[in-house]
């Protein structure tokens, strides 16, 4: 048992931590997502000459290697910086989907772009009855003329304007909550029959309700068996909700570490209001609370190599469970204890819970991973 | 003992619920069912309608254009208001400063500043907060100093609801440095057009302007636009958080939500199973649902007691914790009901007569900001770390 980075890790890990640093204040997060695209391309093209766009790509097709360690030292840091680049969209989903599921052929033609900045990817999977069954897929793929045809519309799909290729799961057989028959088609963002409709997401991010309508593609845009994708999907959205977990221990630790300056600091009845012992346990749950949900991420994140699906699972459910009920205890509890200044858009903690907030929602709330937990 | 209403109350609440679903313009019932931006206009649309029978100001002497009635009639009325999602009566004029100058202010003040709340021609805010005077309102430091027969009064205050919206201000300001804090704060009613006010919006973090910060440079406020002797504000201010007793609690307002909720549970599916028989979902509704009535009786239990003229105890304080409590329980459910689509992010899409296809469920857009913006009501009108630290003082006299 090791809980320690190694020295590469490490390195990682401090590198991020300067491009957090040096990137990422929020006054400047705030230009950011308030104009277009909503993040820095700069930035972007950083994340690319560091290597991080390659990780979890094999080294055969650029990338650089590593695996879920890495992905949660990144996605740590990106939490603590509230970082708006899509990250998780691109590089977690669309090339861990390319990695999972594609050919040698698709893998040469995309990940080499996308690891060095030049493609990005997003991952349309919800669909505005699905809730959060990954299996619950209305959108349709038809055979024609040697080719398919996609038909059908996708909600809440993140990045997807910035997304040159979206990753859409669509129906080639069976009834609509059937595991069986769903595929993976990859479809040019400006296709024809593509339509976007672009908004901000409300902790600041993009995203994008997508209509597609007799959308032709050919057979090299079918990632993996097209009647059978959703181990794939299962597979990468288990990875997704693990880097979710250490983006939500890194915003965690900020608001707990923001909470405790505020304490110490703010004077009423002619003390710091840290001096309160009602305040004080309230902050101290919250401390306890951040902890165990790093733990949870470091099981779940450390059980996504493990070869029993029942164990992974359940390491990954109760991962979100935990990381979504903790979050919400230390989001509500740090916006109290800061009284009116907590409400304020000017002050990091608002943005950073509502960032939290969201993160819940992804892949299954707390109350959905308890049940699947339950269930397992 | 006897848990159903008298029959005079019967027909009070069948009367009242009668005008308000008849007048309740539908625009701004749903605005409000939705959670969609209600306007200045709509709050005016609205109280002038209740102005007309003074049900705006309900709670005040009939000598002053109230109606007289008993607290449980009031009750019966702010029930009615939310089951019809009304929105509700912007409190500073109607419920706050009215009671005060009712029983405070002097007979000139009466006759220039009552007839124009009850008539909803003035609108009120409430100037007691600064920047470090929170929970320890009494430290403030906004400085009045008597000048002739004016005030010359120069500090900030701070989450100002609808400052932007008012034409006066009471607010709570130092007259003297020398006693008690308590004891050296007064009461002034002040013009929001006399030079040296400044409003200033803040921007809530769920996107929101509905409070502000107001800055007061060498306003001059005359002297007779002090309520009651100079020194003594404290205790009116107190006089008036005892006045507007269990408002805060909106349980009428939260039950109305939790029947939406109920709504949209009937008609939302979520992965294949309707929300309404989700059992985890249903469980935590029929949780709050007990809680609310817990919550209601507990109300009226407090305020039978008041009618019998007994003396009030700590009720008051309950019900500001547990019904801001369960306002945030609702706020939160109705969010995470919409799955994914709570995280859409339009504000156009929460204005009235949006006419774009709604993104996702129609009902979806405004309830996560709502959810944010529901934070706030743990934290006014004193923190809820603040009233339990009152009930501890009032029952172990710690």
């Amino acid at each position: 048992m090791n809980f320690s980075l190694n020295e590469e890790q490490r390195l990682l890990e401090d590198s991020a931590e300067r491009f957090v640093r040096e990137n990422c204040s929020l006054d400047r997060r705030r230009a950011l997502v308030a104009g277009e695209p909503g993040y820095s391309e700069r930035s972007w093209r950083q994340m690319a000459d560091l290597g991080w766009l390659g990780v979890g790509v094999p080294e055969a097709f650029g990338g650089t290697g590593g695996g879920p360690v890495e992905t949660m030292v990144l996605m740590d840091a990106f939490g603590r910086g509230l970082v708006p680049e899509p990250y998780l969209s691109s590089v977690v989903l669309g090339a861990g989907l390319v990695t999972e599921a594609g050919t040698e052929t698709q893998k040469a033609a995309i990940l080499p772009a996308a690891v060095a900045g030049e493609l990005k990817l997003a991952f349309a999977w919800v669909e505005v009855q699905s809730g959060f069954d990954l299996f619950d897929v209305r959108t349709t793929a038809a055979r024609r003329d040697g080719g398919w045809v996609v038909d059908g519309a996708k909600g809440v799909v993140l990045g997807a304007a910035a997304a040159d290729r979206l990753i859409v799961s669509a129906r080639t057989s069976g009834g609509p909550r059937d595991r069986n028959g769903i595929g993976l088609f990859l479809v040019d963002r400006e296709a024809d029959g593509v339509t976007l409709r672009d908004y901000r997401t409300v902790d600041g991010l993009r995203a994008a309700e997508v209509a597609l309508e007799n959308v032709a593609v050919g057979d090299d845009a079918v990632l993996g068996d097209p009647r059978d994708a959703l181990p794939a999907v299962e597979a990468v959205a288990e990875r997704a909700i693990a880097a979710l977990c250490a983006e939500a221990v890194g915003v965690m630790d900020v608001i707990v570490r923001d909470t405790a300056e505020y304490l110490k600091t703010r004077k009423q009845f002619g003390r710091p209001i840290g001096t309160f012992q009602v305040l004080q346990h309230q902050f101290t749950d919250m401390l306890i609370a951040s902890e165990e949900a790093r733990s949870m991420t470091y099981v779940a994140t450390l059980r996504l190599g493990e070869r029993d699906a029942v164990a992974r699972a359940k390491a990954v459910s109760g991962a979100k469970h935990l990381v979504g009920r903790h979050g919400r205890l230390i989001g509500e509890r740090a916006i109290q204890l800061h009284g009116g200044m907590g409400m304020t858009e000017e002050m990091a903690v608002g943005h950073y819970f509502k960032r939290l907030t969201m993160i819940d929602i992804m892949f299954g709330d707390e109350a959905y991973h308890l049940k699947r937990y339950a269930s397992l | 003992m006897d848990l159903e209403f008298t029959d005079e109350l019967r027909d009070f609440q069948r009367e009242v619920r009668a005008v308000i679903e008849e007048r309740l313009p539908a625009d701004i019932r749903t605005k409000v069912e939705r959670f969609l931006a209600l306007g200045k206009d709509d709050y005016h649309r609205w109280q002038d309608i209740l102005a007309e029978r003074g049900w705006l100001v309900y709670s005040w002497p009939v000598e002053h254009g109230g109606t007289g009635w008993s607290p449980v009639q009031g009750y019966i009325f702010e029930e009615e208001m939310g089951r019809a999602r009304a929105p509700r009566i912007i409190p500073f004029g109607p419920k706050m400063v009215g009671p005060v100058i009712c029983t405070f202010g002097s007979d000139a003040q009466k006759a220039k500043y009552l007839p124009p709340i009850a008539a909803n021609e003035t609108w009120w805010c409430q100037g007691y907060s600064e920047p470090d005077a929170g929970s320890d309102l009494a430290s403030l430091r906004t400085r009045a100093v008597r000048d002739g027969d004016h005030y010359v009064v120069n500090g900030t205050k701070t989450w100002t609801t609808a400052a932007h919206w008012a034409d006066m201000m009471f607010c709570l300001v130092r007259t003297d440095t020398e006693v008690k804090p308590q004891e050296g704060i007064s009461f002034l009613l002040l013009d929001m057009r006399d030079p040296g006010v400044e409003v200033r919006p803040i921007v809530t973090m769920d996107g929101g302007r509905e409070i502000n910060t107001v800055y007061l440079t060498d306003v001059k406020v005359p002297v007779e636009n002090r309520i009651g002797e100079e020194n003594r504000g404290w205790t009116y201010a107190k006089f008036l958080l005892g006045h507007e007793r269990f408002g805060i609690a909106r349980l009428s307002e939260s039950k109305a939500r939790l029947a939406y909720l109920g709504e949209i549970a009937r008609r939302h599916h979520v992965g294949g199973t309707l929300l309404a028989d989700d059992t985890d979902f249903m469980r935590s509704v029929a949780e709050t649902e007990i809680e609310l009535t817990a919550l209601e009786f507990t109300e009226l239990r407090a305020l039978m007691n008041a009618e019998q003229g007994k003396a009030p105890g700590v009720e008051a304080n309950m019900l500001k914790i547990r019904g801001t409590e369960v306002q945030q329980k609702i706020s939160g459910m109705l969010m995470k009901a919409m799955g994914y689509y709570a995280l859409p992010h339009v504000p156009e899409a929460m204005e009235y007569g949006w006419n774009e296809a709604p993104i996702g469920p129609e009902h979806a857009s405004g309830l996560a900001p709502a959810y944010f913006n529901m934070r706030k009501t743990t934290i006014y009108g004193g923190t809820n770390e603040i009233q339990r630290n009152i009930i501890a003082r009032m029952v172990l006299g710690a």
